[in-house]
């Protein structure tokens, strides 16, 4: 099973977390697995990009087009990052904007969601949109959107990964007091994938 | 902790830099000193940790710049205590004054000096090859390709070191800085708290000429040996029987061999893969060009191996093609992206590279930039504003330069702040404002952090007073160096949990310094911050302010941190 799976958000949302947590399931399912992470300004509310190559992949970066999952925190970002992507791309996207500094000072244009929804939907067969927020604050905290979209990642059964295995990662890298939320958040999103079309 | 896990044979997802310190501590390392710089910060702050943790494995310091973290680890070293330094590319230009000639006196211990490159910067102001270090220093030199790897480096490298009674260098980049991957853990071995002991020898470790010459010429005589081990060692191999030579280091080495995976070409190919990249396996170098009939050589930056290859190939007077940099094969600019390690294999393959459908994304809707920010709340910008209501209210808004330093608060220079016009490296806010004031006639307000004031700023305020420049520096002290993620230097107010080392006041060192007009300011306090600045500025000398208060994140981490 040879995988690249790109991650993409904004600083603040847990991205790094999401890929080391998938990062953590693939190793612990007995895959080969490398996990890039991008440090640094990254963290002062930019752009924040991530990879998980799975099956002796050993480069770190995904080309344009190469992406077999791309997995995005924000719907803006979906679209920057989206060159990644080809046809046979599955592409989970949160729709829950954030607004770029230039747009809240009136400088630049935020496209309207449903716009980037609609470019994308039509282009990419396998494109899976939901609000990952709303679930994750059902789940307790608007913080576990990341986890929420790990389980759709993990619902739409694209990687040979169980939910089990996702669980227990899990269980074992996000701190205490919160992986009650995260369990909780994971499910909402696995179950999201049943009741909507993908 | 699980980089001090006793548990031998555990796997653990580690980033490359922490790697590096678990080969460090399986390795024995007893002495580590550094200043944080992104890509290496990881390395620094792990050594933090496990200090805190378990001071009995390891000593460690932040060291006020590198060049101090360079002489506190090879002072080690000399006494008898395995060392290890780190820091960004950039950092060695700082500490070279002291490798370039530490690799002349030597060690007894190991010492490791870990270099994090950063081709593409995505947190850096160049993207220089530190890979020229070793060739000017001779010291050997490992570039690993994976967090496994990153840590058995560690461990031969202070092996090595020890053997040749000279430093290593580590080279990484940010991709094998910054890349997860398994890391099986070895054992750690027992630690004696014997302290170390310097043996003195005036004709080793005091590099007057008489001496020099002769260690010099030893060093080259120990670089000879490191080429012995390059020829024989597991880190430089050869894979594929093919006429097509493929050479590579480093994550470009990775691309490569993804690339003969992909297009299935292990049988046409021979694949030189190089671990111990410095001094060159001239040997292995002669025997592979005999065996192909084309060479491409793939390495991010400089072409520091394909010229080395070249170098063989004149000298045995061999005519087979060399491909790379130099023929513009491949741009000395930047990252590798994988898909151009592919299309160029594929090329010379004379095979199709595989293609994926991809739709039309012409009519993509335009994207608003989302550049890294000033976080909401900082008090860098309330400070940035304070001035900016100052000098607009002077009329002085035309004819200000704003000199500006290596921090969160380069930040700065974007809209709608825009307070950063002039920038080289580390401490060059206050350098430059000196050359500024005797070039021109313009205002000149130049910005530093604390910690960088620590780092390199002190001796530049020295000689503006000494030499009666005019210009107001303003000290953003937020108690920490924030932007490389939070650690702690000497001027910090607010102390991480367990951190009992004293403080030095900036205050103090500037006036004693000899500067007459200090000030400072709590820039939340916008009312008094401004008329703090338009009092300075209509001094037209050489002023001052420090502008405190805490780094909103870093207080929040403490605060948290104590609950």
């Amino acid at each position: 099973m040879k995988k690249r799976i790109a991650f993409i958000g904004v600083g603040g949302q847990g991205t790094l977390l999401a890929s080391r947590l998938l990062g953590e399931v693939v190793m612990s399912a007995g895959y080969d697995v490398r996990v890039s992470e991008v440090h640094g300004m990254a963290q002062r509310g930019g752009v924040v990009e991530s990879a998980v190559m799975i099956g002796g992949i050993q480069g770190p970066v995904i080309s344009r087009g190469m992406a077999d999952v791309l997995l995005s925190m924000e719907p803006l970002e979906t679209l920057r990052a989206i060159d990644l992507c080809n046809q046979n791309s599955v592409v989970i996207s949160n729709t829950v904007p954030i607004l770029p500094a230039s747009v809240k000072m009136g400088v630049e244009q935020y496209p309207e969601v449903d716009e980037i929804l609609n470019f994308l939907r039509p282009k990419f067969p396998n494109f899976y949109s939901l609000d990952a927020v709303a679930l994750a604050k059902e789940a307790g905290t608007p913080k576990a959107a990341n986890t929420v979209l790990l389980g759709v990642l993990a619902g739409l059964s694209v990687l040979r990964l169980s939910i089990d295995q996702f669980k227990k990662a899990i269980e074992s890298r996000v701190k205490a007091k919160y992986v009650e939320q995260n369990l909780k958040a994971f499910d909402l999103g696995v179950n999201s994938v049943s009741s909507q079309s993908v | 902790m699980e980089l001090i896990s006793t548990d031998v044979g555990h796997k653990a997802l580690l980033l490359g830099n922490e790697a590096i310190v678990r080969g460090a501590l399986e390795a024995g390392v007893d002495i580590t000193a550094a200043y944080p710089g992104t890509p290496s910060s990881e390395i620094a702050n792990n050594l933090f940790f496990v200090h805190n943790k378990a001071p009995e494995l390891l000593y460690f310091e932040f060291s006020t710049n590198e060049k101090v973290a360079m002489e506190v680890a090879a002072a080690a070293a000399a006494s008898g205590k395995r060392s290890l330094t780190c820091m960004k590319h950039v950092g060695m230009n700082v500490a070279a004054d002291a490798l370039n000639t530490l690799a002349y006196v030597g060690v007894k211990a190991g010492m490791v000096v870990v270099t994090a490159d950063d081709p593409s910067m995505h947190s850096s102001q160049n993207e220089q090859d530190n890979r020229y270090y070793a060739k000017m220093d001779a010291l050997p030199m490992f570039e690993p390709t994976s967090p496994q790897e990153a840590k058995d480096m560690t461990i031969a490298a202070f092996d090595l070191s020890e053997r040749l009674e000279v430093p290593v260098i580590i080279r990484t980049t940010t991709r094998t800085s910054h890349i997860r991957g398994p890391v099986v853990f070895g054992a750690l071995p027992e630690k004696s708290n014997k302290a170390g002991h310097f043996d003195k020898d005036m004709k080793r470790w005091v590099p007057v000429p008489a001496v020099a010459r002769i260690r010099h010429k030893i060093l080259l005589e120990q670089l000879d040996k490191a080429q012995m081990e390059a020829e024989s060692s597991p880190f430089n191999s050869v894979k594929g029987f093919g006429d097509i030579g493929l050479v590579a280091t480093g994550i470009a080495a990775c691309y490569v061999e993804d690339a003969i995976d992909m297009l299935d070409a292990w049988g046409r190919v021979r694949f030189l893969k190089l671990g111990l990249t410095y001094p060159q396996p001239r040997r292995m170098f002669f025997e592979f060009l005999r065996k192909v009939g084309r060479v491409l050589v793939f390495e991010e930056l400089e072409p520091f191996q394909e010229e080395a290859l070249k170098a063989t190939a004149q000298d045995a007077g061999m005519d087979v093609p060399i491909y790379g940099k130099r023929t513009k094969h491949l741009s000395p600019l930047y990252e590798f992206d994988p898909l151009e390690v592919i299309e160029l294999v594929a090329e010379l393959l004379g095979v199709d590279a595989p293609k994926q459908p991809v739709p039309d994304l012409t009519d993509k809707p335009a994207i608003p930039n989302r550049p890294p920010s000033l976080c909401a709340g900082c008090p860098h910008r309330e400070t940035y504003m304070a001035i900016k209501t100052a000098v607009e209210d002077m009329g002085l808004a035309e004819n200000t330069i704003y000199p500006s330093d290596i921090g969160c608060y380069t930040l700065g220079l974007l809209p709608p702040i825009q307070m950063a016009d002039y920038l080289i490296c580390m401490g060059s806010s206050v350098g430059s404002s000196a050359g500024f004031s005797v070039a021109t006639d313009q205002k000149i307000i130049s910005f530093i952090g604390d910690s960088t004031f620590f780092h390199s700023g002190i001796s530049s305020l020295v000689n503006a007073v000494h030499n009666k420049h005019k210009f107001l520096l303003v000290i953003l002290d937020n108690s920490t160096t924030a932007m490389t993620g939070h650690q702690p230097n000497p001027g910090i107010e607010l102390a991480p949990p367990g951190y009992d080392h004293p403080r030095i006041i900036i205050e103090d060192i500037v006036k004693a310094c000899g500067v007459k007009h200090v000030r400072i300011v709590d820039p939340y306090k916008k009312d008094e911050a401004i008329e703090c600045f338009k009092e300075m500025l209509a001094l037209d000398e050489l002023a001052v302010v420090i502008s405190r208060a805490p780094c909103i994140l870093y207080k929040r981490r403490v605060a948290g941190g104590k609950k």
